[in-house]
């Protein structure tokens, strides 16, 4: 039986009033529910399956510990996905800046991501889409993924892949939402760039607004 | 003609206002914009079901077991009592559980019958009845399951309940959340079925995935002895009659209605 989302809202107000009471048991409620969706999204953001999980468990840390100024939010669901984003975004800054330290200035930082994590996906259920069945498609999406920048991989996920406003978006990259749509743009121009033969035959030209 | 730009495309495809203006007219005269813009669909909706790795069923409780011992208690101290945090927090509350309910559509349709406006006290039973009311249809799957498994045959030497206790264990937690809060309302005639509702769910949660007809039929008859089943259908009804008369019953109800029929 599917929760409706009023029930799973008011089930999340119910074990965060009693978290907020001192009944620490109460949040428990709160990561078994939820946690699967902020995994989906660590995966997604990073591609790499043991980064999404430290990314979910210190997304429910960092939301206990927040939880007190919750109260003026509406869903739960919501605010710690912001958590799990912000983290996301202020770990890849940090390894960055440690990895500067280390290396030196002239070698690019590659991504965090796996070579191919596709490798590790088992292909066990067919996908939704028609296009998604050919692994050799997917693979070429997955490395077209790894062409973007952190922040546009970012804003590109939050925006394609979960739906998420523009204003949101500029709100987990620390950017204002004119920053955040030009953002989403450039990753889905390189997408399409990089995926050209398969989705898009004439992206290049119609970049300029060209006339046929 | 002049064709839309990628940016205007991606625009028209997200729906916002200002693509949607600019491109509409164009696109529905022209075929080639419309291959593009379908092309673009195809890609974003084959990101959108680019597969992400299932974590499992029990990744939630996994993280949980992986976080609660950093989890640090939430005590009130003496001067946070004075300090408004606390005070904001309440009040916040409150209104994220007013939104709730006025998402439930439930706060909305009194304000539209004209009846007076609903007290922070009764949007938490709204809010209560709203949880209760789901937890109790997902509990009712799992006694049914129970109730109506057979064992195949003499010869079987055990009864698969993995699925059952699994279900059971996540019940559990809201379980008792659910007992405490309708307590700490006042509402017995919820916190009492909760309770018995929780003896049983704990057996489950804690019987191993396969167990043996002996252990089975235990589990079966505590739910037939107790009545359960039937003492959570009366108050699932008992609680979509509030939530639709928006009326709190006496705090015995629920129990006092099951009792009766128990007796009938």
């Amino acid at each position: 039986m599917n929760e409706s989302v009023e029930s799973v809202r008011a089930a999340d107000a119910i074990a965060i009033e009693r978290t907020l009471a001192g009944d620490r048991d109460a949040f428990r409620v709160l990561v078994e529910r939820h946690s699967a969706t902020i995994f989906r999204l660590a995966y997604r953001l990073t591609g790499n399956h043991h980064d999404a999980e430290e990314i979910v468990q210190e997304a429910f840390l960092r939301a206990y510990q927040k939880l007190e100024q919750f109260a003026s939010q509406a869903n739960f669901a919501t605010w710690v996905y912001r958590i799990a984003a912000n983290y996301t975004i202020d770990r890849i800054r940090q390894r960055k800046q440690e990895d500067a330290r280390r290396q030196p200035p002239s070698a690019e930082m590659s991504d965090d991501v796996e070579q191919d994590p596709l490798r590790q996906i088992p292909d066990v259920t067919p996908s939704p889409e028609r296009l998604t069945q050919s692994l050799e498609l997917r693979r070429q999406m997955e490395n077209a993924l790894q062409t973007l920048t952190h922040a546009e991989r970012i804003a590109f996920v939050m925006r394609h892949c979960d739906g998420c406003g523009i204003e949101e978006i500029a709100a987990a990259l620390k950017s204002n939402s004119g920053a955040a749509k030009n953002t989403v743009f450039r990753a889905v121009h390189k997408l399409r760039e990089v995926l050209q033969p398969q989705f898009a035959p004439r992206a290049t030209a119609r970049a300029m607004g060209t006339e046929s | 003609m002049k064709h839309l730009s990628e940016e205007q495309l991606i625009e028209y495809q997200d729906g916002e206002s200002s693509g949607r203006d600019v491109g509409a007219a164009h696109i529905n005269s022209c075929a080639e914009c419309q291959a593009e813009l379908h092309r673009l669909a195809d890609m974003l909706a084959a990101y959108q079901a680019l597969p992400v790795p299932d974590p499992g069923e029990d990744y939630g409780r996994r993280v949980w077991q992986q976080i609660a011992p950093r989890l640090n208690e939430k005590r009130s101290r003496w001067w946070q009592v004075f300090l408004e945090p606390r005070r904001l927090t309440a009040a916040g509350l409150v209104a994220a559980l007013l939104l709730v309910a006025f998402l439930a559509g439930r706060v909305s349709k009194r304000v539209d019958h004209g009846e007076a406006a609903l007290t922070a006290e009764q949007v938490r039973q709204r809010v209560l009845l709203l949880a209760v009311g789901e937890h109790l249809g997902r509990s009712e799957m799992v006694l049914m399951e129970i109730a109506n498994a057979e064992p195949e045959g003499a010869s079987v030497k055990q009864v698969n309940l993995s699925s059952q206790r699994r279900r059971a264990e996540e019940l559990l937690d809201e379980n008792r959340l659910y007992r405490q809060t309708a307590l700490q309302e006042g509402d017995t005639g919820i916190a009492n079925v909760l309770d018995e509702l929780e003896r049983v769910l704990l057996d489950v949660a804690h019987s191993p995935g396969n167990v043996s007809p002996a252990q089975f039929k235990s589990i079966r008859q505590r739910i037939d002895d107790d009545g359960l089943l039937f003492k959570v259908r009366v108050l699932t009804k008992e609680i979509e009659r509030r939530e639709n008369t928006g009326k709190r019953g006496p705090a015995q109800s629920g129990s006092a209605q099951v009792e009766r029929n128990n007796q009938a």
